[in-house]
């Protein structure tokens, strides 16, 4: 029960974007269309599920023991930087349909925020692997939610007739600003 | 104002004004929404940012041609998340009471992209004092960049500012400002007056630095740094930009819908 309230609140409450700002760069950089929108959610999906799992399972059998609990910050990145590589390397060889669907993100994830960000809330909130996982694959769910309803509102703001000096950029962040609020509303799921 | 090219003042004045990380470049989305709840945070994060610029460029640069170009961004990364580290602990050492309100936003300056940035364009390749410089100026023009952003948040949102109370008695805090949507809402508007005006990000063709245009361009102002193993200058078009273009927007899809389906009979024979 404690699990499923978690990840509830990893994934509507406490939204990974539009809450804690994590993985802004991605959200407004491939946001622009709802396809691309789905491969980037489903790469992240991926990567973040797999990324907490490896750093968790480091920082408990490696750092911990050996007393390194120092390093974690150098260590997590180049864990996610390996990872990265490492999957699309293996999906090249052995998923080729998959890595076809999610391949091109994949490059775009390691300097994503919110992977080292999730790495480092497990090891701070001192949660165990299998928690730190579902933790990181419920995060991954809400960046998703989150990016594809603001592609199709991008999809559909094409339409309108923006003010000149708010075209781009800014819309895009008063449109994140409205999910946001009303993102708020989930809180009293609480 | 004419400067000598790569000296102290031109570096420093260059990253306050003329590519201010926030303002113009667009970089750094992440802390500049996250840290600006207080304009104490915000001074907070800005200094543990430019310390962290300043001496990794500095050390970068002193590495730069023993590093091989294949494992520059391993190295990179290495260098700017062992002064993350650093700092990291002085923070929690000597100002325990920010470094619990900044949370989860210093050890993350490691995947900030000003800094990544600022190496791979400027340290990279340039001598050790400019490049020291370079990033001090990087550093200074984040500061400003965000310490005004807190500002307006901090006295809108809750009427005080470094804590102080300066706002009119009757004054009622618009709270939405100290939260979340908050960060959004005055990014957004700061930017669109600078375009209105036409100064700061507004005075900058909108595909150079609009990171709701591209995914990845110039290098530096890239998602990819960290990954990519290219030098900035053989970057070419990644797949999720040629996806773009192929597929245009949706306006031309519906428009001329015909013709797309033909090109995409044409590449599947």
């Amino acid at each position: 029960m404690a699990i499923i309230l978690l990840a509830v609140s990893a994934c509507l409450i406490n939204n990974v974007v539009l809450n804690q700002f994590l993985g802004i760069c991605s959200f407004l950089g491939v946001s622009k269309k709802s396809d691309t929108a789905v491969g980037m959610g489903g790469a992240l999906t991926f990567v973040l599920t797999l990324a907490s799992l490896v750093c968790g399972i480091l920082y408990k059998f490696l750092l911990q023991p050996f007393g390194l609990d120092y390093l974690k910050t150098i260590v997590f990145i180049l864990v996610v930087a390996a990872l990265v590589q490492f999957v699309e390397m293996f999906l090249k060889k052995f998923a080729k349909s998959l890595y076809d669907a999610l391949g091109i993100y994949l490059p775009l994830i390691t300097t994503n925020c919110a992977v080292l960000g999730v790495a480092l809330i497990n090891v701070q909130k001192n949660y165990d692997i299998l928690t730190g996982t579902i933790y990181g694959f419920a995060t991954a769910m809400g960046y998703m939610i989150a990016i594809i309803i603001l592609a199709y509102i991008r999809e559909k703001m094409v339409y309108n007739d923006v003010p000149k000096s708010f075209r781009g950029f800014p819309i895009v962040m008063v449109t994140s600003a409205l999910m946001s609020i009303a993102f708020f509303g989930f809180s009293a799921l609480k | 104002m004419k400067l000598k090219k790569d000296s102290v003042i031109e570096r420093i004045w260059n990253g306050i004004f003329v590519e201010n990380p926030v303002f113009v470049l667009v970089l750094g989305t992440c802390p500049t929404l996250a840290t600006t709840t207080s304009a104490i945070n915000a001074i907070g994060m800005g200094l543990s940012t430019t310390v962290i610029l300043a001496l990794a460029n500095l050390i970068i640069s002193a590495l730069r041609k023993v590093i091989p170009d294949r494992m520059r961004m391993p190295a990179y990364i290495v260098v700017i998340a062992s002064f993350v580290t650093m700092v990291d602990f002085l923070m929690a050492g000597f100002t325990p009471a920010l470094y619990a309100s900044l949370g989860i936003y210093i050890p993350l300056i490691v995947v900030n992209c000003i800094i990544m940035g600022r190496a791979e364009a400027y340290a990279g390749k340039m001598p050790m004092i400019p490049s020291f410089f370079d990033g001090l100026g990087m550093g200074i023009g984040f500061t400003i960049a965000i310490f005004f952003i807190a500002s307006i948040r901090e006295i809108v949102g809750a009427g005080t500012w470094f804590g102080m109370s300066i706002m009119p008695a009757g004054y009622v805090p618009v709270n939405i400002f100290v939260l979340a949507p908050g960060a959004f809402l005055v990014y957004a508007f700061l930017v669109a007056v600078m375009n209105k005006l036409k100064i700061g990000a507004g005075r900058r063709p909108k595909s150079e630095w609009d990171p709701t245009v591209k995914v990845c361009g110039e290098c530096f102002s890239c998602m990819k740094i960290g990954m990519c193993d290219k030098k900035p200058e053989e970057c070419e078009e990644t797949p999720a930009q040629t996806i773009a273009k192929t597929k245009g927007t949706v306006a031309e899809a519906i428009a001329k819908p015909a013709e797309a389906a033909k090109t995409e009979e044409g590449k599947e024979a």
